[in-house]
């Protein structure tokens, strides 16, 4: 099967062989190609980067990334989870609003420092 | 007041500038017309930014906030809510009007940077005709709606153009909730990266369509319906092949322009072809003292040259004047464009980075550049798109006449 590889903007075009358990990956200019392709056919995975409200002046909503990726299947769910968060104070950059999503360990923080404004 | 050097834009490019300038030693004001830094990316909430700067996968506002940092430790004088609305020469120096909170201002300076960023293609520079409704939106307008305001443009929405902005709003707005309908190009291939095709529409089942466009919009006082035709290989609808396609919100993702209205106010020389100023290996335009980067100069898609050009520029603003011997340097072949246009030969010429794009995809390509005759660099790419900029270092030191200057891009 043919997929495209996301880990960098290069997008190799892979192969991929399916063997019983095993799989060979071709087409992949560097490593973190094959992990991809097998992680894509065991667990596809994806970091998220969306947004969360918050009641801060100035900040109706708050930038958020996952610190790690989380299974595509969970975007959605956290698409839900992220529409209860309400952040009710100024955080900084790298500020956790939520921790360890769906059991992986993997962590929603901030990406943007909100700063007291004078508006 | 008089300083040095102004900045004017507080986006990625006249952070770098700023930065660079004050450490070389420069009295440095940024002037920003919005309540914060950090530009275009204060809205780019995705990730992929400072891949070749940092090695690292950051977002917008985590990546603008290394260079807010680090402003902060320098001396550069800060005005936000500051719109600049005229730069006019004085004998020796350059005359700056903003309009802030507390009124009109002037500020004096040997030196501007011109760091103003790009601006959109809307309804109008690509012919889109019907109704004046609601509901009509350019990509950056709906990334500022959603990812700053935290409002959703519509329900059901049509995207048209396939650059990466375009399918990064696809993938936004079906994560908030929004059904979107498809994704239309009017050239036979998109124009963003594969890997954004995949995460950002194959991932969500968006459909993507192929030389097609909008050509008309139907509504009340809202949009109700688009039509889409199919185009010929002119890009020219064909008539005959309209469709009907419902929905209450058009994102036109169609392109950028670099935002030149103040070098046009000083008379400063464009380039056609970038859009831009022309400049040399220092940023610095025709006109003496001052500079243009980023994505004023042309429009970059890697953020991390946008940065590059700002420190270009930044650094030379902080060392004395000297008299420029400008060459010109030439193109020949499929090339787009080649950024900087001229070499100045009493600075220095042994790192002096170039941008380029060829002007269509292709193959086995090799590249050179000559200056006298004399080869100074040659390099050979497997494959050339215009959507992917290319950078390269070249020493014309190694020249021993700097007199005609030609880059060169022919099958290898
Ligand atoms: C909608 C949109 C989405 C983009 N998405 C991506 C992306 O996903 N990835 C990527 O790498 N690049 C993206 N880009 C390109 C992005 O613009 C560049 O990577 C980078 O932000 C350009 O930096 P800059 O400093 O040149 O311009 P900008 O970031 O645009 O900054 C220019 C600044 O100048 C200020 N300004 C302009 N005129 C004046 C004036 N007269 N007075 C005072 N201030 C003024 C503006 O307010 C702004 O803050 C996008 C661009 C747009 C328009």
């Amino acid at each position: 099967m043919e997929m495209v590889c996301i880990v960098c903007p290069n997008g190799c075009r892979l192969s991929v062989e399916r063997t019983g358990d095993k799989v060979t990956v071709s087409g992949n200019k560097c490593k973190r190609g094959e992990a991809f392709a097998v992680n894509e056919l065991t667990n596809p995975t994806r970091s998220v980067t969306t947004s969360v409200k918050t009641t801060v002046k100035g900040y109706p909503v708050i930038s958020v990334k996952t610190d790690g990726e989380i299974p595509k299947g969970k975007i959605f769910e956290l698409m839900n989870l992220c529409k209860q968060i309400i952040v009710t104070e100024p955080l900084p950059i790298g500020a956790t609003v939520a921790t360890d999503l769906f059991g992986t360990g993997v962590n929603l923080i901030t990406t943007k420092t909100m700063e007291e404004t004078n508006e | 007041m008089k300083f040095d050097t102004v900045v004017i834009g507080g986006g990625p490019a006249g952070l770098a500038a700023a930065i660079c300038a004050s450490k070389g030693g420069a009295s440095v004001l940024l002037i920003e017309r919005e309540a914060r830094l950090g530009g275009i990316l204060k809205q780019c909430i995705h990730d992929g930014f400072g891949v070749v700067r940092f090695g690292e996968k950051l977002s917008g506002p985590e990546y603008a906030d290394r260079f807010i940092r680090e402003l902060a430790q320098t001396n550069v004088q800060v005005s936000l809510f500051s719109f600049v609305t005229r730069t006019v020469k004085n004998q020796n120096t350059y005359n700056i009007t903003y309009v802030c909170k507390d009124g009109v201002r002037h500020a004096e300076c040997d030196r501007i940077v011109l760091a103003t960023g790009c601006r959109e293609r809307t309804r109008n520079g690509i012919f889109v005709h019907g109704d004046r409704c609601a509901g009509v939106y350019t990509a950056g307008a709906a990334q500022n709606l959603v990812n700053i305001l935290g409002v959703m443009p519509g329900k059901r929405v049509v995207i048209l153009g396939s650059g990466d902005i375009g399918l990064i709003m696809a993938r936004r707005l079906t994560l908030e909730g929004a059904k979107v309908v498809g994704v239309y190009e009017a050239k036979p291939t998109p124009s963003g990266l594969t890997r954004n095709i995949h995460q950002c529409l194959n991932d969500f089942d968006i459909p993507l369509y192929l030389s097609k466009t909008v050509t008309r919009v139907f509504g009340e006082t809202r949009l109700e319906k688009v039509e889409i035709s199919d185009v010929d290989e002119k890009m020219r609808p064909i008539v005959g092949t309209e469709q009907l396609v419902d929905c209450d919100c058009l994102v036109l993702a169609v392109g950028l322009i670099p935002e030149n209205e103040l070098a046009r106010d000083l008379g400063i020389t464009l380039d056609p072809k970038t859009k831009g100023a022309v400049v040399d290996q220092n940023c610095q335009t025709l006109a003496d003292g001052i500079y243009a980067c980023g994505n004023a100069l042309h429009v970059n898609d890697l953020v991390d040259y946008v940065s590059e050009s700002g420190e270009t520029a930044g650094n030379h603003c902080a060392r004395p004047f000297k008299m420029r011997d400008l060459k010109p340097i030439q193109t020949v072949g499929k090339l787009l464009y080649v950024v900087p246009q001229r070499l100045d030969v009493n600075s220095d010429v042994s790192k002096v980075v170039m941008y380029f794009r060829a002007s269509e995809e292709l193959a086995d390509q090799r590249l050179t550049v000559t200056a006298g005759g004399q080869k100074v660099f040659d390099r050979v790419y497997g494959k050339l798109l215009p959507p992917e900029m290319e950078r390269i270092a070249v020493d014309f030191g190694k020249a021993a006449n700097l007199d005609d200057i030609v880059v060169k891009l022919e099958g290898k």
